[in-house]
Protein backbone atom coordinates (compact mmCIF):
# COMPACT_ATOMS: atom_id res chain seq x y z
CA UNK A 1 0.00 0.00 0.00
CA UNK A 2 1.27 3.78 -0.49
CA UNK A 3 0.77 6.49 1.37
CA UNK A 4 -0.35 4.73 4.45
CA UNK A 5 -0.42 7.98 6.52
CA UNK A 6 -3.27 9.49 4.23
CA UNK A 7 -5.89 6.53 5.75
CA UNK A 8 -8.31 7.40 7.70
CA UNK A 9 -8.68 5.33 11.10
CA UNK A 10 -11.34 3.29 10.08
CA UNK A 11 -9.60 2.23 7.00
CA UNK A 12 -6.23 1.68 8.88
CA UNK A 13 -7.88 -0.23 11.17
CA UNK A 14 -9.32 -2.30 8.60
CA UNK A 15 -6.14 -2.69 6.88
CA UNK A 16 -4.35 -3.71 9.50
CA UNK A 17 -7.27 -6.54 10.25
CA UNK A 18 -6.81 -7.81 7.08
CA UNK A 19 -3.25 -8.10 7.46
CA UNK A 20 -2.73 -5.71 4.87
CA UNK A 21 -0.10 -3.58 5.98
CA UNK A 22 1.44 -3.35 10.11
CA UNK A 23 1.42 -0.64 12.56
CA UNK A 24 5.32 -0.26 11.64
CA UNK A 25 4.25 0.40 8.11
CA UNK A 26 1.93 3.05 9.39
CA UNK A 27 3.84 4.65 12.16
CA UNK A 28 6.78 4.77 9.93
CA UNK A 29 4.89 6.06 7.11
CA UNK A 30 3.59 9.01 9.73
CA UNK A 31 6.65 9.83 11.19
CA UNK A 32 8.59 10.46 7.88
CA UNK A 33 5.42 12.90 6.60
CA UNK A 34 6.25 14.51 9.88
CA UNK A 35 10.20 15.06 9.26
CA UNK A 36 9.39 16.62 6.15
CA UNK A 37 6.34 18.95 7.17
CA UNK A 38 8.64 22.09 7.28
CA UNK A 39 7.47 25.51 7.71
CA UNK A 40 3.60 23.45 8.81
CA UNK A 41 5.20 23.31 12.51
CA UNK A 42 2.15 21.10 13.42
CA UNK A 43 4.74 18.71 15.78
CA UNK A 44 6.35 20.22 18.15
CA UNK A 45 7.90 17.40 20.02
CA UNK A 46 8.60 14.44 17.80
CA UNK A 47 8.39 10.89 19.58
CA UNK A 48 9.23 8.41 17.17
CA UNK A 49 11.00 5.77 19.82
CA UNK A 50 7.76 6.10 21.80
CA UNK A 51 5.85 5.35 18.90
CA UNK A 52 7.98 2.58 17.42
CA UNK A 53 7.75 0.55 20.63
CA UNK A 54 4.01 1.33 20.58
CA UNK A 55 3.72 0.34 16.76
CA UNK A 56 5.60 -3.07 16.94
CA UNK A 57 3.63 -3.73 20.76
CA UNK A 58 0.50 -3.58 18.48
CA UNK A 59 1.85 -5.73 15.79
CA UNK A 60 3.13 -8.20 17.93
CA UNK A 61 -0.58 -8.74 19.96
CA UNK A 62 -2.56 -8.99 16.53
CA UNK A 63 -5.68 -7.49 14.92
CA UNK A 64 -8.41 -10.41 15.97
CA UNK A 65 -10.10 -8.72 18.44
CA UNK A 66 -7.85 -5.99 19.14
CA UNK A 67 -8.89 -2.89 20.74
CA UNK A 68 -10.61 0.37 18.84
CA UNK A 69 -7.37 2.38 17.86
CA UNK A 70 -4.74 -0.61 17.95
CA UNK A 71 -2.05 0.32 16.30
CA UNK A 72 -3.35 3.96 14.93
CA UNK A 73 -0.46 6.52 15.17
CA UNK A 74 -2.50 9.85 16.94
CA UNK A 75 -0.88 13.06 17.25
CA UNK A 76 -0.88 14.77 20.73
CA UNK A 77 -2.06 18.29 21.50
CA UNK A 78 1.03 19.58 23.57
CA UNK A 79 -1.96 20.36 26.45
CA UNK A 80 -1.88 16.43 27.20
CA UNK A 81 0.49 15.10 30.22
CA UNK A 82 2.46 12.18 29.10
CA UNK A 83 4.73 10.96 31.22
CA UNK A 84 8.63 11.33 30.26
CA UNK A 85 7.31 13.48 27.33
CA UNK A 86 7.73 17.17 26.75
CA UNK A 87 4.60 18.72 27.77
CA UNK A 88 4.57 22.26 27.14
CA UNK A 89 1.34 23.97 26.65
CA UNK A 90 3.18 25.80 24.02
CA UNK A 91 4.59 27.86 26.73
CA UNK A 92 8.13 29.30 27.68
CA UNK A 93 6.67 28.30 31.66
CA UNK A 94 6.48 24.93 30.87
CA UNK A 95 10.46 24.68 28.41
CA UNK A 96 11.57 21.46 29.96
CA UNK A 97 8.35 19.83 31.81
CA UNK A 98 8.15 16.51 31.42
CA UNK A 99 5.24 15.06 33.43
CA UNK A 100 5.64 12.30 36.11
CA UNK A 101 2.06 10.83 34.86
CA UNK A 102 -0.22 10.06 32.41
CA UNK A 103 -3.32 12.26 31.53
CA UNK A 104 -6.84 9.93 31.64
CA UNK A 105 -7.16 10.95 28.19
CA UNK A 106 -3.75 9.62 26.55
CA UNK A 107 -3.78 6.38 29.22
CA UNK A 108 -6.91 5.43 27.43
CA UNK A 109 -6.15 6.25 24.37
CA UNK A 110 -3.14 3.77 25.05
CA UNK A 111 -5.17 1.08 27.05
CA UNK A 112 -7.41 1.26 23.52
CA UNK A 113 -3.53 0.46 21.08
CA UNK A 114 -3.19 3.78 19.89
CA UNK A 115 0.59 5.62 18.47
CA UNK A 116 1.93 8.69 19.77
CA UNK A 117 3.64 10.33 17.25
CA UNK A 118 4.50 13.44 18.95
CA UNK A 119 2.86 16.21 20.23
CA UNK A 120 1.20 18.64 18.39
CA UNK A 121 1.38 22.40 18.20
CA UNK A 122 -0.95 24.90 19.81
CA UNK A 123 -1.80 28.27 21.26
CA UNK A 124 -0.18 28.83 24.67
CA UNK A 125 -2.13 27.41 27.05
CA UNK A 126 -5.09 26.99 24.97
CA UNK A 127 -5.68 31.06 24.29
CA UNK A 128 -5.90 31.90 21.05
CA UNK A 129 -8.01 31.34 17.64
CA UNK A 130 -4.90 30.97 15.42
CA UNK A 131 -2.38 29.12 16.86
CA UNK A 132 0.18 32.24 16.84
CA UNK A 133 0.45 32.25 20.32
CA UNK A 134 2.77 29.58 20.44
CA UNK A 135 6.52 29.45 22.37
CA UNK A 136 7.34 26.99 19.28
CA UNK A 137 6.09 29.62 16.72
CA UNK A 138 3.00 29.30 14.70
CA UNK A 139 1.95 26.41 12.64
CA UNK A 140 0.72 27.20 9.35
CA UNK A 141 -2.47 25.74 7.50
CA UNK A 142 -1.47 23.36 5.04
CA UNK A 143 -4.18 24.85 2.42
CA UNK A 144 -2.92 27.65 0.84
CA UNK A 145 -4.19 29.57 -2.67
CA UNK A 146 -1.82 32.66 -3.04
CA UNK A 147 1.28 33.71 -1.77
CA UNK A 148 0.10 34.01 1.61
CA UNK A 149 1.10 31.85 4.87
CA UNK A 150 -2.74 30.45 6.32
CA UNK A 151 -3.19 30.38 10.13
CA UNK A 152 -5.07 26.63 11.16
CA UNK A 153 -7.09 28.13 13.85
CA UNK A 154 -6.36 27.87 17.05
CA UNK A 155 -6.01 26.41 19.52
CA UNK A 156 -5.61 23.02 18.30
CA UNK A 157 -3.72 24.19 15.43
CA UNK A 158 -1.15 22.04 15.29
CA UNK A 159 -3.42 19.00 15.21
CA UNK A 160 -5.54 20.21 12.72
CA UNK A 161 -2.75 20.80 10.26
CA UNK A 162 -1.09 17.37 10.84
CA UNK A 163 -4.71 15.67 10.37
CA UNK A 164 -5.05 17.62 7.22
CA UNK A 165 -1.79 17.53 5.72
CA UNK A 166 -1.74 13.71 6.55
CA UNK A 167 0.80 13.85 8.80
CA UNK A 168 -0.91 11.29 11.14
CA UNK A 169 -3.91 9.13 10.89
CA UNK A 170 -5.85 11.39 13.70
CA UNK A 171 -5.56 13.63 16.53
CA UNK A 172 -6.72 15.08 19.93
CA UNK A 173 -7.31 18.94 20.99
CA UNK A 174 -9.56 20.21 23.15
CA UNK A 175 -12.06 22.76 22.87
CA UNK A 176 -12.88 25.96 25.60
CA UNK A 177 -14.29 28.27 23.36
CA UNK A 178 -13.96 26.77 19.38
CA UNK A 179 -10.23 25.16 19.90
CA UNK A 180 -11.51 21.88 18.54
CA UNK A 181 -13.96 23.08 16.14
CA UNK A 182 -12.85 26.68 14.55
CA UNK A 183 -9.39 24.71 13.18
CA UNK A 184 -11.40 21.72 11.91
CA UNK A 185 -13.29 24.14 9.90
CA UNK A 186 -10.12 26.30 8.43
CA UNK A 187 -8.45 22.94 7.85
CA UNK A 188 -11.43 20.78 6.12
CA UNK A 189 -11.30 17.93 9.21
CA UNK A 190 -13.92 17.05 11.51
CA UNK A 191 -13.88 17.81 15.63
CA UNK A 192 -16.25 17.25 18.03
CA UNK A 193 -16.26 18.98 21.29
CA UNK A 194 -18.45 16.90 23.71
CA UNK A 195 -20.53 17.53 26.26
CA UNK A 196 -18.97 18.72 29.32
CA UNK A 197 -17.91 16.07 31.86
CA UNK A 198 -17.98 13.14 28.69
CA UNK A 199 -14.39 13.26 28.52
CA UNK A 200 -11.85 13.07 31.95
CA UNK A 201 -10.20 16.50 32.36
CA UNK A 202 -7.12 14.77 34.65
CA UNK A 203 -4.13 15.75 33.28
CA UNK A 204 -5.07 18.05 30.99
CA UNK A 205 -3.06 21.78 31.30
CA UNK A 206 -6.01 23.88 32.76
CA UNK A 207 -7.17 26.77 30.65
CA UNK A 208 -10.79 27.43 32.04
CA UNK A 209 -11.79 24.17 34.30
CA UNK A 210 -15.71 24.82 33.83
CA UNK A 211 -15.31 24.79 29.98
CA UNK A 212 -12.44 23.05 29.11
CA UNK A 213 -13.38 19.52 27.07
CA UNK A 214 -10.90 17.09 24.85
CA UNK A 215 -12.05 15.41 21.62
CA UNK A 216 -10.87 13.90 18.38
CA UNK A 217 -9.87 15.72 15.33
CA UNK A 218 -10.20 13.39 12.27
CA UNK A 219 -10.61 12.95 8.54
CA UNK A 220 -13.97 12.03 8.55
CA UNK A 221 -17.29 11.82 11.12
CA UNK A 222 -16.45 7.94 11.40
CA UNK A 223 -12.75 8.43 12.71
CA UNK A 224 -14.44 10.85 15.41
CA UNK A 225 -16.81 8.63 16.26
CA UNK A 226 -14.27 5.93 16.84
CA UNK A 227 -11.77 8.05 19.06
CA UNK A 228 -14.93 9.77 21.13
CA UNK A 229 -15.80 6.08 22.16
CA UNK A 230 -12.21 5.86 23.09
CA UNK A 231 -11.43 8.51 24.97
CA UNK A 232 -14.58 9.14 26.75
CA UNK A 233 -15.90 7.79 30.11
CA UNK A 234 -16.05 8.45 33.94
CA UNK A 235 -12.59 9.02 35.74
CA UNK A 236 -12.40 8.94 39.72
CA UNK A 237 -9.93 11.88 39.37
CA UNK A 238 -11.69 14.33 37.76
CA UNK A 239 -14.70 14.76 40.02
CA UNK A 240 -16.36 16.73 36.89
CA UNK A 241 -16.44 14.02 35.05
CA UNK A 242 -20.01 12.26 33.99
CA UNK A 243 -20.97 8.56 35.79
CA UNK A 244 -22.86 7.98 32.33
CA UNK A 245 -22.34 5.11 30.12
CA UNK A 246 -20.68 5.44 27.00
CA UNK A 247 -22.57 4.69 23.94
CA UNK A 248 -20.72 2.98 21.01
CA UNK A 249 -20.35 6.02 18.70
CA UNK A 250 -19.51 4.40 15.55
CA UNK A 251 -22.54 2.00 15.69
CA UNK A 252 -25.11 4.85 16.01
CA UNK A 253 -23.95 6.32 12.52
CA UNK A 254 -26.80 5.14 10.42
CA UNK A 255 -26.98 8.02 8.31
CA UNK A 256 -30.91 7.67 8.48
CA UNK A 257 -32.36 11.39 10.10
CA UNK A 258 -35.62 10.89 8.86
CA UNK A 259 -37.84 12.82 11.42
CA UNK A 260 -35.21 14.51 13.23
CA UNK A 261 -35.97 18.23 13.70
CA UNK A 262 -32.52 20.56 12.98
CA UNK A 263 -33.04 24.51 13.85
CA UNK A 264 -31.53 26.93 12.12
CA UNK A 265 -30.72 29.99 14.75
CA UNK A 266 -31.70 33.16 13.75
CA UNK A 267 -29.47 35.08 15.89
CA UNK A 268 -26.58 33.45 13.95
CA UNK A 269 -27.13 35.56 10.96
CA UNK A 270 -25.23 38.49 11.60
CA UNK A 271 -25.48 41.38 10.22
CA UNK A 272 -22.41 41.38 7.51
CA UNK A 273 -22.00 37.90 7.13
CA UNK A 274 -19.89 35.99 4.59
CA UNK A 275 -22.20 35.90 1.96
CA UNK A 276 -20.28 31.97 0.87
CA UNK A 277 -21.00 31.09 4.56
CA UNK A 278 -24.57 32.07 4.67
CA UNK A 279 -24.57 29.97 1.00
CA UNK A 280 -23.68 27.54 2.42
CA UNK A 281 -25.11 27.24 5.55
CA UNK A 282 -28.79 27.57 3.67
CA UNK A 283 -27.27 24.58 1.49
CA UNK A 284 -26.51 22.41 4.59
CA UNK A 285 -29.75 22.88 5.82
CA UNK A 286 -31.52 21.85 2.42
CA UNK A 287 -29.22 18.75 2.36
CA UNK A 288 -30.67 17.69 5.80
CA UNK A 289 -34.12 18.80 4.63
CA UNK A 290 -33.32 16.33 1.55
CA UNK A 291 -32.39 13.41 3.79
CA UNK A 292 -35.16 13.59 5.71
CA UNK A 293 -35.20 15.67 8.55
CA UNK A 294 -37.55 18.80 9.26
CA UNK A 295 -35.70 22.25 9.80
CA UNK A 296 -36.91 25.08 11.54
CA UNK A 297 -36.14 28.62 12.40
CA UNK A 298 -34.94 28.96 16.16
CA UNK A 299 -34.69 31.79 18.36
CA UNK A 300 -31.81 31.49 21.09
CA UNK A 301 -32.45 35.46 21.90
CA UNK A 302 -28.82 35.63 24.80
CA UNK A 303 -26.19 34.67 21.59
CA UNK A 304 -24.85 38.39 21.22
CA UNK A 305 -23.64 38.14 24.99
CA UNK A 306 -21.87 34.95 24.70
CA UNK A 307 -18.69 36.16 23.45
CA UNK A 308 -18.28 38.76 25.82
CA UNK A 309 -19.46 36.60 28.79
CA UNK A 310 -16.77 34.18 27.95
CA UNK A 311 -14.09 36.57 27.77
CA UNK A 312 -15.10 37.67 31.32
CA UNK A 313 -15.24 33.93 32.94
CA UNK A 314 -12.66 31.97 30.80
CA UNK A 315 -10.18 34.63 32.27
CA UNK A 316 -10.99 34.65 35.32
CA UNK A 317 -10.68 30.84 35.49
CA UNK A 318 -7.53 31.16 33.89
CA UNK A 319 -5.98 33.42 36.43
CA UNK A 320 -6.66 31.10 38.95
CA UNK A 321 -5.66 28.19 37.19
CA UNK A 322 -2.21 29.69 36.14
CA UNK A 323 -1.43 31.09 39.05
CA UNK A 324 -0.18 27.57 40.12
CA UNK A 325 2.69 28.75 37.56
CA UNK A 326 4.86 30.86 40.17
CA UNK A 327 8.63 29.24 39.78
CA UNK A 328 8.83 26.80 42.41
CA UNK A 329 7.15 23.55 41.87
CA UNK A 330 8.03 23.26 38.11
CA UNK A 331 8.79 25.15 34.78
CA UNK A 332 10.72 28.09 34.38
CA UNK A 333 12.05 30.56 37.07
CA UNK A 334 13.70 33.58 36.22
CA UNK A 335 17.23 34.47 37.32
CA UNK A 336 17.20 36.52 40.36
CA UNK A 337 19.19 39.39 41.08
CA UNK A 338 20.88 40.16 44.92
CA UNK A 339 18.35 40.78 46.96
CA UNK A 340 15.71 39.78 45.07
CA UNK A 341 13.08 38.12 47.51
CA UNK A 342 9.75 35.70 46.06
CA UNK A 343 7.60 38.42 45.29
CA UNK A 344 10.02 39.57 42.84
CA UNK A 345 11.00 35.82 41.71
CA UNK A 346 6.85 35.40 40.97
CA UNK A 347 6.52 38.71 38.89
CA UNK A 348 9.82 37.96 36.80
CA UNK A 349 9.07 34.69 36.23
CA UNK A 350 5.92 34.93 35.15
CA UNK A 351 6.86 37.98 32.90
CA UNK A 352 9.50 35.83 31.39
CA UNK A 353 7.59 32.82 31.08
CA UNK A 354 4.06 33.68 29.91
CA UNK A 355 3.77 35.35 26.51
CA UNK A 356 1.57 38.12 25.53
CA UNK A 357 -1.64 36.61 25.31
CA UNK A 358 -1.65 34.74 28.08
CA UNK A 359 0.10 38.02 30.53
CA UNK A 360 -3.34 39.87 28.55
CA UNK A 361 -5.83 36.83 29.70
CA UNK A 362 -4.62 36.85 33.05
CA UNK A 363 -4.88 40.43 34.20
CA UNK A 364 -7.97 40.52 32.84
CA UNK A 365 -9.37 37.87 34.99
CA UNK A 366 -7.46 39.48 38.18
CA UNK A 367 -9.19 42.65 37.23
CA UNK A 368 -13.06 41.51 36.75
CA UNK A 369 -12.62 38.97 40.11
CA UNK A 370 -11.19 42.07 42.05
CA UNK A 371 -12.44 43.82 44.79
CA UNK A 372 -15.36 46.00 43.82
CA UNK A 373 -15.49 44.52 40.51
CA UNK A 374 -16.49 41.13 41.06
CA UNK A 375 -20.34 41.32 41.00
CA UNK A 376 -20.20 43.68 38.08
CA UNK A 377 -17.92 41.76 36.11
CA UNK A 378 -17.91 37.73 37.13
CA UNK A 379 -21.18 37.02 38.78
CA UNK A 380 -22.99 39.14 36.29
CA UNK A 381 -21.16 36.92 33.60
CA UNK A 382 -22.30 33.83 35.35
CA UNK A 383 -25.45 35.12 35.36
CA UNK A 384 -25.79 35.44 31.47
CA UNK A 385 -24.40 32.09 31.47
CA UNK A 386 -27.49 30.63 33.07
CA UNK A 387 -29.28 32.47 29.95
CA UNK A 388 -27.71 31.55 27.42
CA UNK A 389 -27.59 27.66 28.69
CA UNK A 390 -31.73 28.38 29.04
CA UNK A 391 -32.02 29.27 25.08
CA UNK A 392 -30.65 25.86 24.56
CA UNK A 393 -32.79 24.06 26.80
CA UNK A 394 -35.83 26.05 25.21
CA UNK A 395 -34.98 25.36 22.15
CA UNK A 396 -34.61 21.29 22.93
CA UNK A 397 -37.57 21.17 24.61
CA UNK A 398 -39.49 22.48 21.34
CA UNK A 399 -38.69 19.26 20.13
CA UNK A 400 -35.08 20.57 18.32
CA UNK A 401 -32.49 17.04 18.19
CA UNK A 402 -29.47 19.43 16.73
CA UNK A 403 -28.93 23.29 15.70
CA UNK A 404 -27.33 23.65 12.25
CA UNK A 405 -24.52 26.69 11.98
CA UNK A 406 -21.89 28.13 10.53
CA UNK A 407 -18.64 26.74 12.62
CA UNK A 408 -16.79 30.24 11.37
CA UNK A 409 -17.18 33.42 10.70
CA UNK A 410 -14.72 33.67 7.63
CA UNK A 411 -12.17 30.95 5.63
CA UNK A 412 -8.63 30.76 7.28
CA UNK A 413 -6.98 34.13 7.29
CA UNK A 414 -3.33 35.08 7.17
CA UNK A 415 -0.62 34.77 9.25
CA UNK A 416 -0.68 38.23 10.78
CA UNK A 417 -3.76 39.24 9.07
CA UNK A 418 -5.49 39.78 12.65
CA UNK A 419 -3.98 42.27 14.65
CA UNK A 420 -2.61 41.98 18.09
CA UNK A 421 -3.14 45.37 19.18
CA UNK A 422 -7.01 44.82 18.78
CA UNK A 423 -7.77 41.73 20.72
CA UNK A 424 -10.84 41.81 20.49
CA UNK A 425 -11.27 41.27 16.31
CA UNK A 426 -9.11 38.15 17.28
CA UNK A 427 -11.85 37.25 19.78
CA UNK A 428 -14.91 37.54 17.25
CA UNK A 429 -13.33 34.32 15.38
CA UNK A 430 -15.13 32.48 18.41
CA UNK A 431 -18.52 33.94 17.52
CA UNK A 432 -20.62 31.28 16.88
CA UNK A 433 -18.20 28.17 18.36
CA UNK A 434 -18.30 29.73 22.12
CA UNK A 435 -22.21 29.90 23.24
CA UNK A 436 -22.25 25.99 23.27
CA UNK A 437 -19.05 25.90 25.67
CA UNK A 438 -21.17 28.21 27.87
CA UNK A 439 -24.31 25.87 27.95
CA UNK A 440 -21.94 22.99 28.61
CA UNK A 441 -23.20 21.41 25.09
CA UNK A 442 -21.53 19.00 22.60
CA UNK A 443 -20.84 20.20 19.03
CA UNK A 444 -19.38 18.89 16.26
CA UNK A 445 -17.70 20.62 12.98
CA UNK A 446 -18.05 19.00 9.36
CA UNK A 447 -16.24 20.23 6.40
CA UNK A 448 -19.09 21.50 4.34
CA UNK A 449 -17.32 22.86 1.13
CA UNK A 450 -15.25 25.18 -0.71
CA UNK A 451 -15.09 29.06 -1.02
CA UNK A 452 -14.63 30.97 -4.10
CA UNK A 453 -10.79 30.82 -3.39
CA UNK A 454 -10.80 27.10 -2.65
CA UNK A 455 -10.37 27.33 0.79
CA UNK A 456 -12.62 25.00 3.02
CA UNK A 457 -15.37 26.03 4.86
CA UNK A 458 -17.09 24.26 8.06
CA UNK A 459 -20.64 23.86 9.14
CA UNK A 460 -21.26 23.28 13.00
CA UNK A 461 -24.10 21.18 14.89
CA UNK A 462 -24.61 21.68 18.68
CA UNK A 463 -26.52 18.52 20.14
CA UNK A 464 -28.45 17.82 23.17
CA UNK A 465 -25.89 16.78 26.35
CA UNK A 466 -25.26 13.48 26.10
CA UNK A 467 -26.70 13.14 22.93
CA UNK A 468 -23.08 12.78 20.93
CA UNK A 469 -24.71 9.61 19.22
CA UNK A 470 -27.35 11.02 17.70
CA UNK A 471 -25.09 14.56 16.81
CA UNK A 472 -22.70 12.40 15.13
CA UNK A 473 -25.59 10.73 13.14
CA UNK A 474 -26.67 13.82 11.62
CA UNK A 475 -22.93 14.88 10.70
CA UNK A 476 -22.40 11.58 9.57
CA UNK A 477 -25.79 12.45 6.72
CA UNK A 478 -24.75 15.95 6.36
CA UNK A 479 -20.68 14.59 5.53
CA UNK A 480 -22.25 11.94 3.08
CA UNK A 481 -24.69 14.63 1.40
CA UNK A 482 -21.92 17.45 1.19
CA UNK A 483 -19.33 14.87 0.05
CA UNK A 484 -16.64 17.02 0.46
CA UNK A 485 -12.91 14.78 -0.16
CA UNK A 486 -11.01 18.02 -0.90
CA UNK A 487 -7.77 17.42 0.36
CA UNK A 488 -4.73 20.41 -0.02
CA UNK A 489 -1.96 19.78 -2.27
CA UNK A 490 1.27 19.65 -0.91
CA UNK A 491 3.99 22.85 -1.08
CA UNK A 492 5.97 22.46 2.16
CA UNK B 1 -14.62 51.64 31.54
CA UNK B 2 -11.12 53.19 30.59
CA UNK B 3 -8.43 51.40 32.63
CA UNK B 4 -5.81 54.34 33.46
CA UNK B 5 -2.03 53.04 34.14
CA UNK B 6 -2.69 53.31 38.17
CA UNK B 7 -5.34 50.40 37.71
CA UNK B 8 -3.25 48.54 34.80
CA UNK B 9 0.12 48.42 37.34
CA UNK B 10 -2.54 47.26 40.15
CA UNK B 11 -3.84 44.59 37.93
CA UNK B 12 -0.04 43.83 37.13
CA UNK B 13 1.00 43.43 40.87
CA UNK B 14 -1.68 41.19 41.70
CA UNK B 15 -1.37 39.01 39.02
CA UNK B 16 2.00 39.14 40.18
CA UNK B 17 3.27 39.86 36.60
CA UNK B 18 6.40 42.24 36.52
CA UNK B 19 5.31 44.80 33.35
CA UNK B 20 7.58 47.69 32.95
CA UNK B 21 6.63 51.08 33.20
CA UNK B 22 7.01 51.65 30.10
CA UNK B 23 4.57 49.22 28.89
CA UNK B 24 2.02 50.62 31.47
CA UNK B 25 -0.19 52.40 28.86
CA UNK B 26 -0.27 50.44 25.87
CA UNK B 27 -1.44 47.48 28.51
CA UNK B 28 -3.89 49.83 30.03
CA UNK B 29 -5.68 50.94 26.21
CA UNK B 30 -5.91 46.79 25.71
CA UNK B 31 -8.04 46.44 29.37
CA UNK B 32 -9.82 49.07 28.07
CA UNK B 33 -10.75 47.69 25.10
CA UNK B 34 -11.89 44.13 26.11
CA UNK B 35 -13.34 46.07 29.16
CA UNK B 36 -15.44 47.72 26.36
CA UNK B 37 -16.57 44.95 24.66
CA UNK B 38 -17.14 42.83 28.18
CA UNK B 39 -19.21 45.45 29.20
CA UNK B 40 -22.33 44.60 26.52
CA UNK B 41 -23.52 42.66 29.59
CA UNK B 42 -24.87 45.40 31.46
CA UNK B 43 -28.06 45.68 28.44
CA UNK B 44 -28.71 42.10 30.00
CA UNK B 45 -31.96 41.87 32.56
CA UNK B 46 -30.37 39.62 34.61
CA UNK B 47 -32.87 40.03 37.77
CA UNK B 48 -34.22 37.40 40.20
CA UNK B 49 -31.34 35.22 37.56
CA UNK B 50 -29.13 32.74 39.67
CA UNK B 51 -25.24 32.65 38.55
CA UNK B 52 -24.34 29.57 37.06
CA UNK B 53 -22.19 27.51 39.47
CA UNK B 54 -22.08 23.84 37.64
CA UNK B 55 -23.13 23.71 33.93
CA UNK B 56 -24.24 20.20 34.06
CA UNK B 57 -26.71 19.68 37.04
CA UNK B 58 -24.72 16.79 38.98
CA UNK B 59 -23.91 15.55 42.61
CA UNK B 60 -20.34 15.39 42.69
CA UNK B 61 -18.94 11.67 42.85
CA UNK B 62 -17.79 10.86 46.26
CA UNK B 63 -15.46 8.72 47.42
CA UNK B 64 -14.42 6.61 50.71
CA UNK B 65 -12.25 9.44 52.93
CA UNK B 66 -8.59 6.83 53.20
CA UNK B 67 -5.38 7.94 51.42
CA UNK B 68 -5.45 6.65 47.68
CA UNK B 69 -2.05 8.24 46.93
CA UNK B 70 1.14 9.68 48.08
CA UNK B 71 5.16 8.90 49.55
CA UNK B 72 5.99 10.16 45.99
CA UNK B 73 8.43 12.65 46.76
CA UNK B 74 11.13 12.33 44.29
CA UNK B 75 8.35 12.55 41.63
CA UNK B 76 7.04 15.82 42.94
CA UNK B 77 10.50 16.97 42.85
CA UNK B 78 11.46 16.25 39.50
CA UNK B 79 10.36 19.43 37.94
CA UNK B 80 11.77 22.24 40.54
CA UNK B 81 13.71 24.55 39.05
CA UNK B 82 15.41 24.18 42.69
CA UNK B 83 14.88 21.32 45.13
CA UNK B 84 17.17 20.91 47.88
CA UNK B 85 17.17 17.67 50.17
CA UNK B 86 13.35 16.71 49.73
CA UNK B 87 12.23 20.14 49.75
CA UNK B 88 11.76 23.19 47.26
CA UNK B 89 13.95 25.93 47.70
CA UNK B 90 12.74 29.21 47.03
CA UNK B 91 14.24 33.18 47.77
CA UNK B 92 14.12 35.24 51.00
CA UNK B 93 10.08 35.10 52.19
CA UNK B 94 10.48 37.30 55.33
CA UNK B 95 12.00 40.64 55.54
Amino acid sequence: MTDLNKLTIAEARDALKKGETTSVALTEACLAAIDAQGVLNAVVHKTPELAMEQAKAADARGYADAPALSGIPLGIKDLFCVKGVDTQAASGILKGFKPEYDSTVTTKLFENGAVMLGKTNMDEFAMGSSNEHSAYGPSVNPWKVDDRQLTPGGSSGGSASAVAADLCIGAIGTDTGGSIRQPAAFTGTVGIRPTYGRVSRYGIVAYASSLDQAGPMTKTVRDTAIMLTAMSGHDMRDSTSADIAVPDFEAALTGDIKGKTIGIPREYRLDGLNAEIAGLWDKGADMLRDAGAKVVDVSLPHTKYALPAYYVIAPAEASSNLARYDGVRFGHRATLGAGDGINEMYEKTRAEGFGAEVQRRIMVGTYVLSAGFYDAYYNRARKVRTLIKRDFENVFASGVDAILAPTTPSPAFGIGEVSDADPVQMYLNDVFTVTLNLAGLPGVSVPAGLDANGLPLGLQLIGKPWEEADLLNIAYSLEGSTGFVAKPQKWW
Amino acid sequence: MSIDTDTARRVAKLARIKVEEDALPALAQEFSAILGFIEQLEEVDVDGIEPMTSVTPQRLKRRDDVVTDGSQQQAVLKNAPDAREGFFAVPKVVE
